[in-house]
């Protein structure tokens, strides 16, 4: 699978995300210049955590402008996957392509430390290798974490099971004390409407390999890479059903 | 132009001999701009004119070193056609200033002395002390401090994984700020800062200039009274997305081998940059300032020479390359501007519009100014330092209420509240986090990992500046050993009062001598380093603070190892020596509030001969964990060893041999060479035989397991429980205790 790493101006995930679908998990990754107007040939897309534009004005607030941003969200409309961490997420959120938006962290702090996730939707292309409920120990590094929507926006996330992770307890219980931003409903990653959008506070590019403590989030990396190669099976298939 | 006055030499911070050198070098009075750039160059910070007699005496050469001092950074040789890039570099009085600003340009500085080398920056870490948190003020230095750091590291992407705090109410009005950065580059790929090849363009690539920072150097070079507010605009603004950008350039341009040469303006901006690269070269340079991007308009030739405007590079390209680092540059949104060429007359000359308003020979500013061996004598107080009678001092009473008391001291609580702040996995390298020893760093593409540290007992340095050096460079050792890797080289940043000052000045040729005979007996040469004078505030100096920062290398980074117990039913046993040696430990200091006595002993000997056999067990995956004792002795060990772990808590039943040393010194005292281990029963015996070998003491002093710690000393009569505590009491005093303090109203 060919997949893509969007390189913004600040952007400092990027290479981890580089290394993670290269070298842990054997995928071909193009990193895309953000001043690039097309993504045709990608299989999936990753925006990576970072400062964007040194989170200027508001964390993701200039980076939507970035020009490739338009080719991301025509390739999202065509239900292509797209995957956005940290401040690929707030990215995500400011360009809206997700609902909602980030405030800064209960504590006014930037905190990085292990969390628990739990997992509430595990029918999503980044989930598809998950139990429902699985417990994921995972980083977060961020200021603006504080994960916001109105009621409305809130009801249509529960309803259509667009809330994917949960900051939740080692045992899986989603507590006020789990909660390390003061994000509302403990929301640690949400997905669009139609499943392929998926944003998420927590790296699973930090945690994927055993010698750097835990690999949890290897299995989301996992389900991404699975995902594509179940799209693509259905594609040939559809292909070879044509007259 | 205006007239060289006696007043103006003196603002300058020029000595009337001073001045007279100048004359004498450009065989005329200089004009104001020269003037002014003489200034900062000859300055304490950018000269050592007091210190360098003194650095002679370090051991700067080893098999590995790549890369002595005299470079942006030091750099030692890893295998494999890599090597690491390292230094450590003081913000001091910036901080003091202006808290978070003077922090945050401080990692600006350090990450570019990195990266202008060629090297990509992979770890960062701090040195801090502060006053106790019992002020407002010092609980405002600390979070601007902190918040200044995590601003600009985090924004960079590289990750801050280590370092100290410490508290003493000395620092109060001289908080210290140290930042050590390391890179990782090919070796014969390293940059320097040099000018060669007659002709080539000089580019300008950063932030536009502005008028912040104007005598920094000379600021950093004097001690604070009560105006040091009125100082607060000489403190620089850091963008740290301009240097991520800037970043990017430059190693895109190195790669892309267009340069010949490249140095950051850094103290001293354009003045420094331009002659250090030159006078390396001896070569020239001609410098038109009308092309340097300004932020404002009207500035003066001095102006634009003096300023500290930071995430700003002088390059030097090959000839015909300038289209190809301007095209880089402007595809990462840098300014950049061609100002000038390299010469072969060996003068900066700078001009302004076509007209001349500099021209100094760039050998003599750079390298030719003042050397001063000043005098220097152990102070009368030393004596009144270093006696203490330790009759009038009781024995410890409620050893349980002395470990909490040690635990929730901010310099040994957990510094949870700090690190968590700061992005300490980003790159992907972390395979050690904050917490430990010492961190460690895998490095992609092999398999080996490196190891770094900052380590300095400044109260053993007040009370014997020689014996305090040693054993900043020992435990710093140390910290790399307990953490599987081999110590490979030093960074230093000297950290002293008024160098004018006899007993200051004592304070600083012994700490050197100790530093370089404890780097000698320990194979570890330095390769970088930095000297923070005038660190006084109203007459009153800091502690000596001779910081020592040293990375190590692992062969495999899957060997790396952590302090903290692992499982229970192992053993605990300690190597080396307990004395009965409680001069200016943490114990008495909290306690007794008595900072007083003789450090420590430390033979370097033993101290080889454990680092010989920690090492080796670890590579023999023959322990568990591994842990140096330092502040709060062997007691505040085991208790770290038991709190500190990322999983679930472990505790311990020990049992100590007294004979017939005092109690506290036996839980608290602070004997060097001396490391915990636990380690599976079935590897006992290896263990205690490859202790034998190394003659390096060793002894089974309990268990893991349960969830209390529980001590007991032993002599021939009695063998009494003094340490009986749950693991969670313990945790919350340890764990919690650095939020409370900062946060308290």
């Amino acid at each position: 699978m060919n997949l893509g790493v969007v390189v913004f101006p600040g952007s400092n995930c990027d290479r981890d995300c580089q290394y993670v679908f290269r070298d842990i998990l054997g995928q071909d990754v193009t990193m895309v210049w953000h001043k690039e107007r097309s993504v045709a040939g990608l299989d999936a897309i990753v925006l990576p955590g970072g400062f964007s534009y040194g989170d200027y004005l508001r964390t993701g607030a200039i980076a939507r402008f970035s020009p490739v941003m338009a080719a991301v969200k025509e390739f999202a409309e065509e239900g292509g996957i797209v995957l956005g961490i940290c401040n690929g997420f707030q990215i995500l959120l400011e360009a809206g392509l997700l609902p909602g938006a980030m405030l800064r962290n209960e504590s006014l702090h930037f905190v990085c430390r292990d969390v628990c996730i739990t997992v509430d939707n595990a029918a999503t292309p980044f989930t598809c290798l998950c139990e429902p409920g699985q417990v994921l120990t995972i980083p977060i590094a961020h200021a603006d974490g504080s994960y916001y929507a109105d009621p409305v926006t809130v009801a249509s996330l529960k309803a259509n099971a667009q809330i994917v992770f949960r900051y939740c307890m080692p045992d899986g219980r989603v507590t006020r004390e789990a909660n390390p931003n003061g994000s509302l409903e403990n929301i640690a990653g949400i997905c669009n409407a139609a499943g392929n959008v998926l944003g998420m506070m927590p790296h699973p590019e930090r945690c994927a390999e055993s010698l750097l403590g835990h690999q949890d989030g290897r299995v989301i990396l996992a389900s991404l890479v699975e995902s594509l190669v179940h799209q693509r099976l259905r594609k040939q298939e559809l292909l070879s059903q044509l007259p | 132009m205006p007239l060289i006055t006696d007043e103006l030499i003196a603002q300058h911070n020029l000595t009337r001999e001073e001045y007279q050198q100048i004359v004498t070098i450009l065989g005329r009075e200089p004009t104001l701009t020269e003037l002014g750039m003489f200034s900062v160059m000859w300055s304490e910070h950018c000269s050592y004119k007091s210190s360098r007699v003194h650095l002679k005496k370090l051991p700067t050469t080893g098999p590995r070193v790549v890369q002595g001092p005299g470079e942006n950074a030091g750099a030692v040789d890893i295998g494999g056609g890599l090597c690491l890039v390292f230094k450590m570099e003081s913000h001091n009085h910036p901080s003091f200033i202006e808290p978070y600003q003077g922090a945050a340009t401080g990692v600006g500085g350090i990450l570019r002395d990195i990266f202008t080398m060629g090297a990509r920056p992979i770890a960062l870490l701090d040195s801090l002390r502060f006053g106790e948190l019992h002020t407002a003020q010092n609980r405002r230095l600390m979070r601007g401090v902190v918040a200044g750091i995590a601003g600009y590291g985090n924004c960079m992407g590289v990750p801050t994984v280590g370092g100290e705090v410490v508290f003493n109410d000395i620092y109060s009005f001289n908080p210290l700020v140290n930042v050590m950065c390391l890179g990782l580059a090919e070796k014969d790929k390293l940059f320097r800062g040099t000018a060669a090849g007659i002709g080539n363009p000089v580019i300008y690539v950063g932030s536009k200039t502005g008028r912040d920072g104007i005598h920094g150097a000379t600021m950093a070079s004097d001690s604070f009274d009560d105006e040091a507010e009125r100082k607060r605009p000489t403190v620089q603004v850091g963008d740290p997305f301009q240097e991520k950008l800037l970043l990017e350039a430059c190693l895109e341009m190195m790669a892309a081998g267009l340069l010949t040469g490249i140095q950051d303006m850094g103290a001293a901006g354009l003045t420094s940059s331009s002659c250090e690269m030159a006078s390396r070269a001896g070569t020239g340079i001609e410098l038109e300032l009308s092309r340097v991007p300004r932020r404002e308009p009207h500035m003066t030739p001095y102006e634009v020479m003096l300023s500290e405007s930071q995430e700003r590079m002088l390059l030097v390209a090959k000839a015909g390359k300038e289209a190809e680092c301007l095209a880089i540059c402007r595809k990462w949104d840098v300014d950049v501007a061609v100002i000038g060429r390299v010469t072969d007359d060996g003068i900066l000359r700078v001009l302004d519009h076509g007209a001349v308003v500099a021209e100094i020979p760039a050998k003599a500013l750079a390298e030719e100014g003042p050397r001063y061996d000043r005098p220097f004598a152990p102070p009368a107080y030393q004596e009144l330092l270093t006696n203490l009678n330790y009759d009038i001092i009781p024995d410890v009473k409620d050893a349980n209420a002395a470990l909490l008391s040690l635990l929730e001291s901010p310099t040994i609580a957990s510094k949870r509240w700090v690190y968590e702040q700061y992005d300490h996995m980003v790159q992907t390298n972390t395979v050690v986090r904050p917490g430990s020893d010492a961190a460690v760093l895998r490095i992609k593409g092999t398999d080996k990992a490196v190891a770094a540290t900052i380590d300095c007992n400044s109260r053993y340095c007040l009370l014997n500046p020689y014996e305090g050096a040693r054993i900043a460079v020992a435990e710093a050792a140390r910290n790399l050993v307990c953490s599987g890797a081999e110590p490979i080289g030093l960074t230093d940043c000297l950290n002293f009062g008024n160098p004018e000052r006899p007993d200051i000045m004592w304070q600083f040729v012994m700490a050197v001598e100790g530093l370089a005979d404890a780097c000698e007996a320990l194979k570890i040469p330095v390769v970088s380093g930095n000297v923070s004078f005038y660190n006084e505030t109203k007459g009153l100096s800091i502690y000596p603070t001779p910081m020592v920062g040293m990375v190590g290398l692992l062969d495999r980074a899957d060997r790396a190892m952590t302090q903290w117990f692992k499982e229970e039913g192992d053993d605990i046993i300690l190597l080396g020596t307990t004395r009965e040696e409680l001069g200016g430990s943490e114990y008495l200091k909290i306690l007794h509030n008595r900072e007083q006595g003789v450090p420590p002993f430390l033979s370097l000997e033993a101290e080889r001969a454990l680092h010989d056999c920690v090492l080796n067990l670890i590579r023999e995956g023959q322990v568990q964990s591994a842990h140096d004792c330092s502040d709060g002795g062997v007691a505040v060990a085991l208790a770290e060893s038991c709190l500190s772990g990322p999983g679930r808590r472990l505790g311990a039943t020990v049992r100590l041999t007294r004979g017939r040393l005092r109690k506290d010194a036996v839980l608290f005292g602070e004997s060097q060479s001396r490391v915990l281990v636990s380690a599976k029963p079935a590897h006992r015996r290896a263990i205690l035989d490859a202790a034998e070998a190394h003659a390096v003491p060793a002894a089974v002093i309990g268990t893991v397991g349960g969830d209390r710690l529980v001590i007991s000393l032993a002599d021939e009569r009695s063998d009494d429980t003094v340490i009986n505590l749950s693991l969670s009491t313990l945790y919350d005093r340890w764990a919690c205790s650095l939020e409370r303090l900062v946060n308290q109203a």
